[in-house]
């Protein structure tokens, strides 16, 4: 790896690996079955560059901001490349948003440059949020049909300007990317990360999960997401090292992909671990019973084997089938964005596929811990990385307090929120609002959140507060949404739910229409986002001076109620 | 050539043969992920299933965001 400790900047680092890694293999796309692009560093960096010179004529400049709005693929790393190597600030926004919510964020992140794929820009310009309002000034589509209407937008692969384009160097603590953690509705969290947060970020990864030149990371998480950001390209790129990207995530063509490849690692949501758990359940239930027997007393002699310390060698050659549907040359699946149930992490690591299961929030840049495998351990989510100091903050009987983080890669802060900046990070402590303890090993247990937020299995955060904008107007005296295990804490970071609590009119019920009103509006949010219940509270929702819910109050009320007797199925 | 009903018919069908539900409980402007109870994985298994049928191919893009059946018709009927 580049020694990073050197470096002042992602884009410093980034040139250097180009040229240090020219004629290896840095990109490679496919489409289902089909290979679609094969780049080595040097061509990456010859595309770049045209860009970069084109981008630097119309604008792009010290601390401009510039949005990539993509599905994974080489134009997005290109296009991000060349941000970093004029001096900008990225803004990596999320393509599974609505074009509502994108509008929002690109008006608050004020980018003056958007990079988008065609089929989302044409859902962008039709879309009526788009007004003359934002600060955008350059907008590029890739793979836009020859006869598209590109409604002001320049098409990606002609814009290339003539001549070197100018190297703009940043330092450490300026601003690199502002990443939106969640929120849409009211209140967007874009956090605001330094260079420093991802050199620094980068720096223990080595001895944990080795890169090298010919080693390929399948990158299947958007890459708008910090953890796709940094394994599924700037660490990949500091290596050396391949990233493969899918334009298809039909689970078919990715399960082709581990042997196409011979992939080296891959971060995955726990919903797409499960799912293989899944199918990889199915198949084993489907031998012969003897042959399931023989599978069973191998999975057995794994167990026995690898107790101390993954033996991957080892395994491969007890497991080959197994572990030959994966490429043959798989060391660690990263699971991260959400919590994993741990008897999926135990299935794994039985067959001898370590899976890694971390801890770590887009305010901390990607990894606060990490399971170091040594031994594995299903119940936690590992140690704290080199240089992450954590601590449990009004710790209860049982050990249990909210997690706090203090390090190099926790972010500057929310941009334009100072309050929530203030309340976020206390005396340089990150308060995740995640509630766990130390064991005596030194590994942290996670146990619930202390904020009304949920993670879903996707890796994807939700505020409450933010789902209420689809209510808004619904026929009722007040309402308000809920996470189910904020109102009744439960130790637990799975199966959480949004609930709708509602204060009828007096002499109003719950009528077929209303119900029927509150689906329709239900459905019109991305499915991750629906609510799953309703709860009826018969008195007037507290409030503060300025009349906003107080929140906390309204939970604890409502946790009289028994949970399950209270909950009414949408 | 299908018209437009005879594709979205044939969405309907699929996805109740394929989440082995009851033919007649599907209707056009159900949201499939609610109706079924499905998660975007299995929407995916269900695109590629569609795909076959109908001899298409249906980029992940072109269904980003689309959840009810009558709009996943209409995106497959456009390349039909």
């Amino acid at each position: 790896m580049l020694d990073l400790s050197k470096y002042q900047s992602i884009g410093a680092a980034l040139k250097d690996a180009l040229d240090q890694f020219a004629p290896q293999v840095c990109l490679i796309e496919s489409d289902r079955e089909r290979e679609t692009e094969r780049l080595t560093y040097r061509d990456f960096k010859e595309r770049a560059h045209p860009l970069a010179k084109a981008l630097q004529d119309s604008g792009l400049s010290t601390s401009s901001r510039a949005a990539i709005i993509m599905t994974n693929q080489s134009k997005w790393l290109i296009s991000a490349y060349v941000i970093f190597f004029s001096g900008g600030v990225l803004v990596p926004l999320d393509y599974k948003l609505t074009p509502e919510e994108q509008w929002q964020l690109l008006k608050h992140s004020s980018a003056s440059v958007l990079i988008t794929e065609y089929p989302i820009w044409r859902q962008l310009a039709a879309s009526p949020s788009r007004s003359s309002t934002t600060n955008l000034k350059t907008v590029l589509v890739t793979e836009a049909p020859p006869n598209a209407a590109l409604s002001g937008a320049h098409r990606w692969e002609d814009f290339a300007g003539a001549g070197e384009p100018a190297f703009i160097p940043r330092s450490r603590s300026d601003i690199a990317t502002i990443v939106y953690s969640s929120g849409t509705g009211g209140r967007p969290k874009g956090c605001m990360m330094t260079h420093e947060n991802y050199l620094e970020q980068c720096i223990p990864f080595p001895a944990l999960y080795p890169l090298w030149p010919g080693a390929t990371y399948l990158s299947i998480l958007p890459t708008n997401h910090a953890i796709d950001f940094m394994l599924g390209f700037f660490y990949p790129f500091v290596n050396g090292a391949t990233v493969v990207h899918l334009r298809t995530l039909r689970p078919e063509y990715v399960r082709a992909v581990f042997p196409k490849y011979k992939i080296t690692y891959v971060t995955l949501v726990p919903l797409v671990l499960k799912n293989l758990h899944k199918g990889l359940q199915t198949r084993f239930e489907a031998l012969s019973p003897w042959k399931r027997k023989l599978f069973n007393a191998l999975v057995a002699a794994n167990r026995a084997l690898t107790r101390s310390r993954p033996r991957v060698g080892l395994s491969r050659v007890l497991l080959r089938q197994v572990h030959e549907a994966f490429g043959g040359q798989l060391r660690v699946i990263i699971v991260g964005g959400a919590f994993t149930e741990p008897q999926v992490l135990r299935f794994f690591y039985d067959l001898g596929i370590s899976v890694a299961n971390a801890y770590g929030l887009t305010e901390a840049c990607t990894g606060i811990t990490v399971n170091d495998l040594k031994p594995f351990r299903a119940d936690t989510v590992g140690k704290p990385l080199p240089g992450m100091e954590v601590r449990i903050l009004n710790p209860d009987a049982d050990g249990i307090g909210e997690v706090c983080v203090r390090g190099k890669t926790v972010m500057s802060g929310y941009l334009n929120e100072p309050e929530l900046t203030a309340e976020t990070i206390v005396d340089g402590w990150l308060m995740t609002g995640d509630l766990g303890r130390f064991d005596a090993t030194g590994h942290l247990q996670l146990f619930g959140r202390k904020k009304n937020m949920i993670v879903t299995e996707e890796g994807k955060n939700i505020y409450p507060e933010d789902i209420e904008a689809a209510f808004e107007g619904l026929p009722v005296k007040e309402f308000c949404v809920f996470a189910a295990n904020y109102i009744w804490p439960k130790h637990s970071m799975v199966g959480e739910q949004l609930l709708l609590v509602l204060h009828l009119e007096q002499g109003q019920t719950l009528t077929d229409e209303l119900n029927r009103e509150i689906s329709a509006r239900n459905s019109r949010l991305l499915n991750y986002k629906r609510v799953h219940g309703i709860v009826l509270f018969n008195e007037d929702f507290p409030r503060t001076a300025s009349l906003k819910i107080k929140r906390n109050i309204l939970a604890e009320r409502l946790a009289q109620f028994d949970r399950a007797s209270a909950i009414l199925p949408l | 050539m299908r018209t437009i009903d005879q594709t979205t018919q044939e969405v309907l069908t699929l996805a109740s043969k394929h989440f082995q539900v009851p033919a007649n409980s599907l209707a056009p402007d159900d949201d499939f992920f609610k109706k079924l109870g499905i998660d975007s994985l299995q929407a995916l298994e269900l695109l590629s299933r569609l795909e076959n049928h109908f001899g298409i191919e249906l980029p992940d893009y072109e269904v980003q965001g689309v959840s009810d059946f009558r709009t996943l018709a209409s995106r497959i009927q456009s390349r039909l």
